[in-house]
């Protein structure tokens, strides 16, 4: 069982009116996960800014938060992305908007540049808020797929820390699968069959990933399946948004086989309109 | 016996209705055929092989049960002007070409291009179809044959030929116009009439009947020739030998010409549209509720046409008025399409020069009541009815229809209405943006309760209009219509009257076959006129206060209301405070109460409630339906829910969960918590335990003078509803009960 550890937590930052949020939010989450805390900006050095980084920090140093900032000049994706390496951030948070809109800095289609090629958990946040929101249902994918084992574990790890009160995780189940179209009342009742069929096998694959799950994690949260047939990486979100879930948990795209592409096609949906808060393992 | 065994014995049984059935349809089909062919300046004959073709081909490879098929009235315009355009011969090969291209719908699945054309946009095609046939026949109705260049040419000479029709120089022609008119008037009183004898033989073969009669009274009382003008008697009926000898062969040589495939297109466009609105709605009538398998149709109707091409026939399509005689008179497969043929056949063999003693006006009166009935003013009046948008629609394609032509009428109809959609939505993108995006979800509901039936749930975002139905359409395929269905807009801005109509059909069919659909989530979306299939969209507030338009969900409620004894008040509630000592409610923001049924003599209130969780740009906005019940007496304050629904009553996180003695299961199934423990266990007698044991779950919550009912975090279906009612009900005297005997 692959088990993930957040032990640094990396945030990229520009002064927009979303930074106080965004930070509190990254900053939580490093105290939650018992992590260091790196901020990344890109831009020049300045006395203002590190004052206004300093004050709206500095509650969480009482908390004890260790923190880092780093300045650096160049192409916001790949010094962000270079970042990651260096510093071996396990944790990237980024402040998004819901729908990509026309090139902005940060806040639009530089964060989703960044997730797609990112070599860590990507966590885009659509609504940071300086109060603390708690985060209690999560939707997680089950998709068929060597990566969803970690997802999902990921996702156990995550709400454990969060104590989140609710797990949804979701199959989806492309159209394709069922091979049989329906045009009459015999091939309706055959796709209805192949179709709960489908579902059991796929509720019994992750009933298994989920017996994997250390104990532990699963304490206090209530663990549901739910299937979806219909196009893969669209439903989820849209299903996440109808249950107004506070985290969807998506498979990350690295370009290593396959499989990852067809993911990184079922993860641009997401992409293109956010539902929710996102986390891309 | 076997399946197979019982099939054929099923078969067997049912075949002497059906041979009866195809032989009453036979007899609309006989002169319906000879004038729709003569309608569209092709020989008689070639629309009783067009019926005769159909009836064979679509009654074995067919994928439907109870339709007819044959020429159809949408086709006339179009074969006219292909015969005006590439000759008789050139028109069979541009007819054989269509039904090749039909096959091949049929075989990509694409059948179903109809569902791409909005609705008010198809209906003014139709109509202008209609006045094709109206405008051309109405001349040959009153003995006064004229050739125009245009269809709109022919329709502006109606009065003139009113007038004409009185001041004929030969006598011939008076008893011509006399025939039309005779036959105009059977077929307006006929449906009118409720003599079962007189309906047995349907007015089309009645006019055949009378007028081969007066023929016979002519010849053989009066012993002259027929009264009717010569040129005005249908000619040309050629004998079995005859047609066979004189079988003209396909002439494809303008296949490369402009005008060759505009043709084309324009048959498989109409063939396909009038073929699938007619299998739509003949599914509807089926007694045994079966569900057509539509692309194996298109692709039996593709070969049928090929075929018929080939032998002189016309464009076979499914064909609505003899689909309907056809259930009426106890046709329940598809054999009767095929004894239709046969009989035609018969007719032909046996009757073909009794034919020729049908006046051509008396035919042509059946054509121009079927053409009139196409392009009603009625129907335009209900189009109206619908809303001043869709007049406009309906309007311009009617008229680009029957000026210019078909393909143009309906593409410029479907450009209008896109174009009518972002006036109305006053956006330009929004419809660009969504228009290639998926915008359906759906999904089983599972509730985790065994005995429960299938339920499924469907989501609609951003919009749900003519460009993308069929994407909600291919998901609402894959349902049974046994199943119960709550389609949700509540996440969509825009809802047009194409999906609007189509969806009102999904719910009388699931209706008819015992399931349940419902749409919610329209409540906020106003439209503008009180018309179930009106367009609806997304108001800004303000507008709110106005009086809106019931949505179905709210005229059911209203309906409902009186037989459970309660008021219903549609308007929102601002006054909310008897929700706010609900722990539920604790860490939300109630914004207002609508759709209410309550009474307070028996202390019932259901009501729905929009409420907020969280603030600013966290802010969640819920709508759900919701039961307050006030018994009698004192209750002590607790929550009760089904175990693990925590989320839902986090607030009380400090309480720990109560045990009923005695009550194991109880007690492992539920959540009770509250602050007075030995008052709440009191509280839950023998009686009320064993109430909760044996009754679904719902979440109860009582705050001291209230409890508080509800089950989902969404609108509740009219279903839902009642089911809520009566458990409320039922626990209210249960609780009544036990509190005496407590007390």
């Amino acid at each position: 069982m692959i088990t993930t550890h957040y032990n640094t937590i990396g945030i990229g930052i520009a002064f927009s009116p979303n930074l106080k949020a965004n930070i509190y939010e990254a900053a939580r989450l490093a105290l939650c996960f018992n992590a260091r805390l790196v901020l990344i900006h890109v831009g020049n050095r300045t006395t203002q800014k590190e004052v206004t980084l300093k004050e709206i920090i500095a509650p969480f140093k009482e908390l004890h938060l260790e923190y880092k900032v780093v300045y650096e000049l160049g192409d916001p994706v790949e010094v962000i992305l270079n970042a990651i390496k260096v510093k071996k951030i396990d944790l990237l948070v980024l402040g998004a908007l819901q729908r990509e809109k026309l090139v902005k800095y940060y806040v639009g289609s530089i964060a989703r540049k960044i997730t797609r090629s990112a070599s860590c958990s990507v966590l885009l946040l659509i609504k940071p808020s300086v109060e603390r929101v708690p985060c209690k249902n999560i939707v997680v994918n089950g998709l068929s797929s060597p990566k969803t084992e970690a997802t999902i574990a990921t996702s156990f790890y995550v709400s454990h820390k969060l104590e989140a009160r609710k797990i949804t995780i979701v199959e989806e189940i492309s159209q394709q699968k069922v091979q049989v179209k329906v045009e009459d009342d015999k091939t309706l009742r055959k796709a209805t069959i192949v179709k709960e069929r489908l579902r059991l096998r796929e509720e019994s694959r992750v009933k298994k990933i989920v017996t994997q799950i250390p104990e532990d994690y699963k304490k206090n949260i209530r663990v549901k399946t739910q299937s979806i047939f219909g196009r893969r990486g669209y439903s989820i979100g849209h299903y996440a948004q109808l249950m107004r879930a506070d985290l969807l948990v998506m498979n990350g795209s690295n370009h290593t086989s396959f499989w990852d592409r067809f993911f990184t096609h079922d993860l641009e949906y997401i992409l293109r309109e956010l539902p929710t808060d996102v986390l891309v393992v | 016996m076997n399946p197979k065994e019982k099939g054929i014995h099923i078969f067997l049984k049912a075949l002497p209705k059906n041979i009866f059935s195809g032989f009453v349809v036979s007899l609309i089909a006989l002169p319906l055929g000879l004038g729709l062919a003569m309608a569209s300046d092709a020989p008689p004959i070639s629309g009783i092989i067009t019926a005769i073709v159909g009836g064979v081909i679509v009654s074995i490879f067919g994928g439907s049960n109870v339709t007819i098929t044959g020429p159809g009235n949408g086709l006339v315009g179009v074969i006219i002007m292909a015969i005006a355009t590439l000759q008789l011969e050139g028109a069979y090969a541009a007819i054989a070409v269509s039904g090749g291209l039909l096959l091949l719908l049929g075989f990509l699945r694409l059948g179903k291009v109809a569902d791409f054309f909005p609705s008010s946009a198809i209906q003014g095609m139709l109509a202008a179809i209609g006045l094709i046939i109206l405008g051309k026949q109405f001349h040959i109705m009153l003995g006064h044959k004229i050739v125009r260049d245009s269809n709109l040419e022919y329709l502006l000479e109606i009065p003139h030929t009113i007038f004409q029709s009185f001041n004929h120089q030969d006598i011939g022609l008076h008893y011509a116009a006399i025939a039309g008119v005779i036959s105009l008037g059977i077929m307006i009183v006929y449906p009118k009439l409720r003599n079962k004898y007189l309906q047995l033989v349907p007015a089309p073969m009645w006019i055949v009947i009378l007028s081969i009669s007066f023929s016979y009274y002519c010849e053989l009382i009066l012993g002259t020739p027929n009264v009717i003008h010569p040129d005005y008697m249908i000619s040309g009926i050629p004998n079995v030998e005859q047609i066979i000898a004189d079988v003209k062969l396909p002439d494809f040589s303008h296949i490369n010409g402009f005008l060759f495939w505009d043709s084309v297109i324009s048959l498989t466009l109409i063939a396909s549209v009038e073929s699938l609105l007619s299998i739509k709605a003949v599914d509807k009538l089926d007694p045994l509720k079966r569900r057509s398998n539509v692309n194996r149709d298109i692709k039996a109707l593709g070969l049928a046409t090929i075929i018929s091409g080939f032998l002189g026939g016309l464009n076979v399509v499914t064909v609505i008025a003899r689909s309907s005689v056809n259930v009426n008179n106890g046709g329940t497969n598809r054999s009767s399409n095929f004894f239709h043929a046969f009989f035609l056949i018969i007719f032909i063999a046996l009757f073909s020069t009794q034919l020729t003693r049908i006046p051509l006006p008396a035919l042509m009166a059946i054509l121009v009541f079927t053409g009139y009935k196409l392009a009603s003013p009625i129907k335009a009046k209900q189009i109206l009815l619908i809303g001043k948008e869709q007049i406009i629609i309906f309007m311009t394609t009617l008229i680009i229809t029957l000026t210019v032509g078909l393909i143009s009428g309906i593409l410029i109809g479907a450009l209008v209405t896109l174009l009518m959609h972002m006036i109305i939505k006053r956006n330009f993108i929004f419809f660009f943006r969504y228009v290639f995006v998926p915008n359906v979800l759906m999904f089983k509901e599972e509730d985790g309760e065994e005995d429960k039936e299938d339920s499924y749930f469907i989501s609609v975002k951003h919009f749900c209009t003519f460009l993308n139905y069929y994407k909600l359409k291919n998901k609402l395929a894959d349902i049974p219509e046994t199943a119960d269905v709550i389609l949700d807009f509540s996440m969509c801005e825009f809802v047009d009257h194409t999906a609007m109509e189509s969806l009102n059909n999904y719910q009388d069919m699931f209706t008819k076959k015992g399931g349940n659909f419902e749409i919610n989530g329209l409540d906020m979306h106003n439209s503008d006129t009180p018309h179930p299939f009106a367009l609806r969209r997304v108001i800004p507030v303000a507008k709110m206060l106005r009086d809106v338009n019931f949505t179905k969900r709210q005229n059911q409620l209203k309906e409902i209301a009186p037989r459970y004894l309660l008021n219903y008040y549609s308007r929102k509630r601002k006054e909310v405070e008897f929700l706010e000592h609900f722990t539920y409610f604790n860490t939300k923001t109630v914004n207002h109460i609508y759709n209410q049924l309550s009474n307070i003599e028996t202390g019932i209130h259901l009501f729905d409630v929009e409420y907020s969780e969280g603030e600013f740009i966290a802010k969640e906005v819920i709508r759900s339906t919701m039961l307050l019940i006030k018994p009698q007496s004192h209750i002590p304050d607790f929550t009760l829910d089904k175990e693990g629904f925590i989320e839902k009553a986090y607030a009380l996180a400090g309480f720990k969960d109560i045990n009923i003695e005695a009550y194991e299961d109880f007690s492992k199934r539920f959540y009770l918590k509250g602050e007075n423990i030995t008052d709440i266990q009191n509280f839950f007698s023998d009686e009320l335990v064993q109430f909760f044991e044996s009754n679904p779950y719902y979440h109860i919550e009582s705050n001291g003078k209230g409890i508080l009912i509800f089950k989902k975090e969404r609108l509740a279906s009219i279903k839902e509803l009642k089911a809520l009612l009566d458990y409320g009900k039922r626990l209210k005297v249960c609780i009544e009960e036990t509190v005496h005997t407590y007390s």
